[in-house]
């Protein structure tokens, strides 16, 4: 069972390389951001799926992260200044989001 | 030439420690091992990400906003895993079968929670 997991996660990834770098034709930024994109995919994997509240949090922090780093290749693709603006402000907003959640999930209220 | 392509491996890097820690966060067994390898995404990923960013710009207002950037990344995502790994710990979610010893407990207990 265990062996069969790891063969099919294997595959699966395999796949998606494949598809990505060598029969996708198109320039290297946006072969880059389709790799973002699938771990985008994982991660909201980790939030459906995660067996615990914890879980869920720690997968929308990342997605967080993650964006600010699709979103400079973006400007890096469109060669605009303004997608770093919008990059600084969803790491602003996902920071005070996480600080929120731990709060919640420690059994606290927001004005304590 | 030599900065388009060092700038390039920087992004490149940078891409593939997001995979990397994505895959962490997929297939670790516990809360606190999956953010442990989560927060590798930001220290070398989004931040060597950025850092290509600058190098491919240099010193121009887009440049400036990538350094910003990685201070404000590294100012922020270690706080907020340490609120989280800190709440779900005095929530209640145990750890994986597989860990040993679990510290924070056991001093909590010894001060006389």
């Amino acid at each position: 069972m265990r062996v069969a997991r790891w063969i099919l996660g294997v595959a699966v990834l395999g796949v998606l390389f494949y598809l990505n770098f060598f029969v996708f034709q198109g320039p290297l930024l946006v072969k880059m951001v389709n790799v973002s994109l699938f771990s985008s995919l994982f991660v909201l994997f980790r939030v459906v799926v995660g067996p615990s509240p914890a879980d869920r949090v720690v997968a929308v922090d990342i997605l967080g992260v993650l964006t600010i780093g699709m979103l400079a290749l973006f400007g890096l693709f469109y060669d605009q200044g303004f997608f770093l603006d919008i990059a600084l402000i969803w790491a602003l907003l996902s920071f005070v989001a996480s600080l929120a959640f731990a709060k919640i999930l420690e059994g606290r209220r927001l004005d304590d | 030439m030599i900065r388009q392509t060092i700038g390039l491996v920087f992004v490149g890097v940078g891409i593939a420690f997001d995979f990397l820690g994505v895959l962490g966060l997929v297939r670790l067994p516990d809360v606190y091992s999956r953010l442990q390898a989560a927060t590798k995404c930001v220290t070398f990923g989004t931040a060597g990400l950025l850092f290509g960013v600058f190098i491919l710009k240099g010193f121009s207002s887009f440049g400036f906003k990538a350094l910003l950037g990685i201070a404000f990344i590294f100012l922020t995502s270690p706080v907020a895993a340490q609120a989280i790994s800190r709440a779900a710990h005095r929530s209640g979610i145990p750890l994986a079968e597989e860990s040993v010893i679990d510290l924070y407990k056991t001093d909590g207990k010894s001060k006389g929670e």
